[in-house]
């Protein structure tokens, strides 16, 4: 029992992680079909989002005292700082490579190498300053009305608003580096994200340690597929991607706007890496090869789910933690001792975390064989197209 | 091209002796009567330069300070030594092309560099077939004697061997299980087969083993393993490389892994360095077992930390493969002094014997081509350094381990042609 539970937490633990990583590429490359080999590098800005929050809350003097909840605001950092990037990849790369997946998968891949040396190259304090600038950039024409940004002075404005927001970029990254030492210096060193007290060590339960890091990802991977869920299902624009998804020439006709619908899809999808980056920072050290350890992974999740379906990533994350932890901790072995000893052997033999993935490589490439598109194959016209 | 650049060095060398005199001052850079250039390559980029960047400062303020004390005299000459960086990229295959070059275009009588095993294996044959000499400072698995590598890093008898007795008889776990972890390469496996081969001798148990592929962060099988395997409690080895350090102590702690529940973690691959950027709360109470640590006591190793401190910053500090980087520089320089000429073979052949007052004690270059060296183990503080609780003699080293069951009974020796690279003992 004790034995069972704990294997069931630890797989799902290791599944919610593989989640949170795939949740936003299941949005980009399932709702979209964009290959964003950039993903991970996406997840890499939110890890290093909450490295920054942290030395941020530990160096001002007024937010000192909310220290302990450093990990919730970063949270919503990295959802926008990733997300922010990701809508600036959609308008100057992706845009233009729509219905050429080899050549989205090359630049994507680029990208990825760009952005893993700007944060080697790059002190984070002015890395962030860039951000702040694209973000508001980017955003604040959202805020003036039509009738001023398509009249006589419209251009002006546009520039004048990108002027302030390099400027606001320009003080915030002097203010950061004056403020924060650690981040006035380019490094290409990893740095650590230290959980706050409330979050280290464990709760024991009937016996079994459950790690509350490991808990708090549960928790972060569930509030992120709910949220994911109901936008997608109760929201107009939720209804608006789906459409698009469905038949873009139709859903282009019936009056949506597909080009926003493909910056806010993007951009969601960018903005769930970033939110990954927090959980993935929890466990391991934060440097700028951090994504891309994750990035076979999540292809992994999304394709055996079943390209274009929530419930089959889901379904893939959780099935792909439980096979790692059933074999890889060679479970079996534990619970059944006296089985047989050619199978014993063979079982021994797979129960090491190298030889675990290449089993599970290979389950997966067999179950492919089967069903080439995964647990939920997609159906409809989209399929025959 | 050569030519001009000859010209310009002429010009230089002649308006520097110009201002020499015009000053009438006695800089030391105006006294020499020729320049020798050595290469140094490590990796500059790419995942390894972190560590290897190290390396590069050491050796540059190694020869910074023989220069500033008069450089290399050899046959009565004085040599100022210059260098030649190149960059390995983190990439095997271009620390081969590299060390060609450096051989073959740049003429350099010696090249230090290298970090990995795998960047040594791919650098070995280039040596060999030129008859050129590399400088070698990482500890690593041994096994491998060449004609021209020169080690000074430890091997297995220097470091996991005493390591591994202590763990068993004098830690806070003595007597108790072993467990072994590390990444998924050569070191990592070789060092392991040793251990285990000792631990049966020593009479303990080895009751698990798992490597986790390198840039796998995911930790949580290896975490089960351990519960189920010791489940009160015991010894794990730890030879994990690099960022997995991180995960996997940040993650045996919340999982109650603690030195506090009895369980202690000797790691191979952490040194000072490692420890600040891992964070000594995660790694408070476990050990660590190295030829030089920071702590150490002496006037020779407060006098290495602290020139490093002067010469690259205050915030940095010196480990092992550092000091041993350091010490092969002058351990050169004295061969070379001592065979009375820049060319390989005499060097060679009066490097053996050299002894030198290392930051980390005396040391003496073998007829393997290792160094005889002292061990320490120390346990990890609040502040980031060792306590040293166990010295050793001098170690001599073993090229081929006596533990290791294929090379078993056999030994090194370059200075008896009847000898060679393996031989029975």
């Amino acid at each position: 029992m004790q034995l069972i539970l704990e294997s069931l937490f630890n797989g799902v633990a290791i599944g919610s992680v593989l989640l949170v990583a795939a949740l936003g590429l299941a949005i980009v490359f399932g709702l979209m079909g964009v290959i964003n080999l950039a993903h991970g590098e996406l997840m890499m800005l939110g890890a290093y989002s909450t490295y920054i929050t942290q030395l941020i809350f530990k160096q001002v003097s007024f937010l000192k005292p909310f220290y302990d909840s450093y990990v919730i605001v970063a949270i919503g950092v990295a959802f926008l700082v990733s997300g922010t990037v990701g809508i600036l990849l959609e308008r100057t790369v992706i845009r233009r490579l729509y219905g050429s997946p080899l050549e989205t998968l090359l630049a994507t891949w680029g990208v990825s190498l760009i952005l893993q040396q700007f944060v080697r190259s790059v002190p984070l304090a002015y890395g962030s300053g860039m951000v702040i600038a694209l973000f508001f950039g980017l955003f604040s024409p959202l805020f003036i009305s039509d009738d001023i940004l398509h009249g006589a002075k419209g251009k002006l404005i546009r520039a004048s608003t990108w002027g302030f927001s390099a400027l606001l970029g320009v003080a915030t990254g002097g203010v950061l580096s004056s403020l924060v030492s650690k981040l006035s210096r380019a490094s290409a060193r990893n740095v650590d994200v230290t959980a706050p007290s409330w979050m280290r060590g464990g709760v024991d339960f009937v016996g079994v340690t459950f790690p509350k890091t490991r808990l708090l990802i549960i928790l972060i991977t569930l509030i992120s597929v709910l949220v994911v869920i109901f936008f997608l299902d109760k929201t107009a624009w939720g209804l608006r991607i789906r459409a698009v998804t469905q038949n873009r020439p139709m859903s282009d006709c019936l009056g949506i706007s597909t080009e926003t619908v493909d910056i806010i899809t993007f951009g969601i999808g960018s903005g769930l890496a970033g939110v990954a980056g927090v959980a993935v920072s929890l466990l391991g050290s934060v440097g700028p090869n951090v994504g891309g350890n994750y990035i076979v992974g999540c292809f992994m999740v999304v394709v055996l789910g079943g390209v274009g379906n929530l419930l089959g990533t889901i379904l893939a994350s959780f099935s792909i933690g439980i096979m790692t932890d059933l074999i890889g901790a060679g479970r079996l072995l534990t619970i059944w001792p006296e089985m047989p000893s050619p199978l014993f052997s063979t079982i021994d033999f797979f129960a090491t975390t190298s030889m675990a993935r290449v089993m599970i490589f290979a389950l997966i490439v067999i179950f492919l064989q089967f069903r080439p598109t995964g647990m939920f194959p997609q159906k409809g016209r989209m399929v025959e197209s | 091209m050569k030519l001009s650049k000859r010209i310009f060095a002429g010009l230089a060398t002649a308006s520097l002796a110009v201002t020499v005199t015009a000053c009438g001052g006695s800089d030391s850079s105006g006294n020499f009567d020729d320049t020798v250039t050595v290469g140094i390559l490590h990796s500059l980029s790419g995942t390894m330069a972190i560590s290897e960047s190290t390396l590069v400062d050491t050796e540059k303020m190694a020869i910074e300070e023989i220069n500033a004390a008069g450089g290399v005299t050899v046959d009565g000459k004085s040599y100022k030594i210059e260098y030649i960086v190149e960059d390995g990229a983190s990439d095997w295959p271009t620390f081969a092309e590299k060390s060609k070059k450096l051989i073959d275009q740049d003429g350099v009588p010696v090249v230090f560099g290298g970090w990995t095993s795998a960047s040594r294996k791919a650098m070995l044959p280039v040596y060999e077939s030129k008859d050129a000499f590399l400088y070698y400072p990482i500890q690593y698995e041994a096994q491998e004697c060449s004609n021209n590598i020169f080690y000074t890093g430890a091997t297995p008898n220097q470091q996991s061997e005493p390591a591994t007795d202590f763990m068993y008889k004098r830690s806070p776990a003595a007597g108790g299980d072993f467990f072994l972890v590390g990444s998924d390469y050569v070191f990592p496996r070789t060092s392991n087969t040793i251990t285990k081969a000792q631990v049966k001798q020593l009479g303990g148990k080895v009751v698990g083993e798992d490597y986790l592929p390198l840039g796998n962060t995911e930790v949580a099988p290896i975490i089960s393993k351990i519960k189920v395997a010791l489940p009160d409690g015991g010894i794990i080895i730890n030879t994990l490389n690099g960022d997995q350090n991180v995960a996997f102590f940040k993650q045996i702690q919340d999982a109650g892994i603690t030195p506090s529940n009895g369980y202690y973690v000797m790691n191979y691959s952490i040194a000072e360095e490692e420890i600040s950027t891992i964070g000594p709360e995660f790694l408070e109470g476990h050990y660590g077992a190295w030829n030089y640590m920071m702590s150490i006591d002496t006037p020779a190793s407060k006098k290495f930390a602290k020139s490093f401190k002067k010469r690259w910053g205050n915030d940095r500090v010196v480990a092992d493969p550092q000091e041993s980087a350091y010490n092969m520089v002058y351990l050169w320089k004295q061969a070379v002094e001592d065979a009375g000429t820049f060319d390989d073979n005499a060097v060679r052949e009066a490097l053996v014997g050299q002894t030198f007052d290392a930051p980390q004690g005396p040391v003496e270059v073998m007829p393997n081509h290792h160094l005889s060296q002292t061990v320490r183990i120390g346990e990890i503080n609040s502040e980031g350094g060792f306590t040293i609780l166990e010295e050793t003699g001098v170690v001599e080293p073993q090229a081929w381990n006596q533990k290791h069951p294929s090379s078993k009974g056999y030994a090194c020796d370059w200075t008896d042609p009847k000898k060679g690279e393996k031989y029975r003992l």
